[in-house]
């Protein structure tokens, strides 16, 4: 049975200082946009726009940038479903672009993704916020918004479940475990 | 999805779903700046097309060439394919090439199926079109085409909607094609045409059938009209051009009696004054255009879902 690390509360509140971190470093919410990585990082995105717009009073454009055509693991698997790429009308040229994703763990998501960005425009800077971050990277990649620093070891699976994305009314939280077959909502 | 698309019977409701799922991402693509994605960097697409072909060879070309394929352009006019080599001889030329996938056109039914299923290549085929069997690929633009008109893009957006399908069936692959895969998408589909081209065993295919093209057009939420196809035709089929597009031509004054929202299809080429008069095919209900920038982007999700994985997982 997976341990609950964080409850509802605990990732309201990180949300809430990672949006205020992200207008601190930038310095206001003039030139940024939110981009989630699907799935569980466009419910975040969205999120932390909210939260963003309740402080400034300034709508942030946020969207979704899919991966999957940039994976490295693309050919060792069959054919995955592609999700969602959504650029805001704005588009992302001289723009400050958070990537926003629930888990951090080998970095190659955000690689892909990096490379992703660079098919759609050229921001002029691009930081990374997740809600966990497991470690065990096996790229040169690190956060610049964390929601909670989760020491795992690499059996462990750290599942994220958000209220969006859940069918059966349950509620957000995260949770940790030794591997179930097909855990639903597994993330790497 | 299985490892070739030979036929459009091929498809599972699930499987057609999804290649119009993932058409619609894939078709955001042509918006952007840069027109391309790595999915399928270091593969071979061959195009061998035995048969005449520009829209369809143009398609599947764009569609490769986005998706970072590298693409061989075979055409039988100028290569040893005119001089006589067998198709199995071409096939084993292609094997040797280390081709991924072969894109085939063949004037004769069933070159496709020999092709993959020979133990000539192991690459994925994809029918581009033989003779007058099928056309599976432009089934699936004109489904994708329809979903986003009439079914809201979702899936199960196509259930109970009514097609009809116009002209010369007997000798058009696209409407055998049509036929089998608007049905498994829960479309009713009605083939219209005069009697001496509509083939036999026409209803085995599971379409209703009528000669009557004015009772028709009022009920039907799309028309597909089908260009007749003289060069296939050998014997006399209508009395004269005249006749035909006076019976079953798709002219200003039967476009009146559609429903508002019914659209106007074309598989292309057409030819303008016979089916279709120039002033229907230039419409607002038309969607002619429409479907060949749908024609790429589904090409896309065909090769990406045939390609895109491992090869061991996706042979089953």
């Amino acid at each position: 049975m997976p341990a609950e690390v964080l409850d509802a509360r605990d990732i309201a509140r990180a949300l809430t200082r990672i949006s205020h971190e992200i207008l601190e470093r930038n310095k206001g919410a003039g030139d940024l946009v939110l981009l989630g990585i699907p799935r569980r990082g466009v419910p975040l995105a969205h999120r932390i726009a909210d939260r963003i717009s309740a402080v400034e009073e300034y709508d942030v454009p946020v969207g979704s940038l899919d991966i999957t055509m940039y994976r490295d693991d693309l050919r060792m698997k069959p054919a995955r479903t592609l999700l969602p790429t959504e650029i805001p009308a704005g588009g992302i040229d001289g723009k400050v672009v958070v990537l926003v994703d629930d888990v951090l763990f080998s970095g190659r998501t955000i690689r892909a993704a990096l490379d992703a960005l660079s098919d759609v425009g050229r921001p002029r800077a691009v930081q990374l916020a997740v809600l966990v971050d497991r470690g065990h990277r096996e790229l040169p990649i690190r956060a610049d918004f964390v929601g909670k620093n989760l020491p795992t070891s690499l059996a462990e699976r750290v599942s994220v479940r958000l209220a969006e994305l859940e069918d059966d009314g349950s509620v957000d939280s995260v949770a940790i475990g030794v591997p179930a077959p097909a855990t639903k909502g597994e993330s790497a | 999805m299985k490892r070739h698309l030979l036929s459009a019977a091929d498809l599972t409701r699930d499987d057609a779903e999804l290649v119009l799922t993932t058409a619609a991402e894939l078709r955001s693509l042509a918006d952007r700046p840069i027109k391309k994605l790595p999915a399928l960097r270091g593969r071979t697409v061959v195009n061998l097309f035995f048969e005449d072909s520009t829209r369809t060879r143009i398609s599947f070309e764009a569609a490769a060439k986005r998706l970072s394929a590298d693409v061989i352009n075979f055409a039988a006019k100028g290569s040893s394919l005119s001089k006589g080599e067998s198709l199995k001889d071409t096939a084993l030329t292609l094997e040797a090439m280390g081709a991924d996938a072969v894109v085939i056109r063949h004037s004769a039914s069933g070159a496709p199926h020999r092709l993959a299923h020979s133990g000539w290549v192991r690459s994925s085929v994809v029918n581009a079109g033989d003779g007058t069997h099928e056309h599976p690929t432009q089934a699936l633009l004109d489904a994708f085409t329809l979903w986003r008109h009439l079914g809201d893009s979702k899936p199960g957006g196509l259930e109970g909607r009514r097609v009809a399908i116009v002209g010369d069936v007997l000798h058009s692959r696209v409407a055998r094609s049509n036929a089998l895969l608007l049905q498994t998408l829960g479309a009713e589909v009605t083939l219209v045409g005069p009697p001496t081209l509509l083939p036999v065993g026409v209803e085995n295919w599971g379409a209703e059938t009528s000669y009557d093209l004015d009772a028709v057009l009022p009920k039907v939420d799309a028309v597909m009209m089908l260009r007749v196809q003289r060069e296939r035709m050998q014997g006399g089929f209508f009395p004269t051009p005249r006749e035909y597009s006076r019976r079953y031509g798709l002219d200003g004054r039967r476009m009146a009696t559609l429903q508002d929202h019914t659209i106007v299809m074309h598989p292309g080429p057409m030819v303008r004054g016979m089916e279709i008069t120039a002033d229907v095919a230039d419409s607002s209900r038309s969607v002619i255009v429409e479907q060949v920038t749908n024609g790429v982007a589904v090409r896309m999700a065909v090769l990406y879902l045939l390609l895109g994985g491992s090869e061991s997982e996706s042979n089953e």
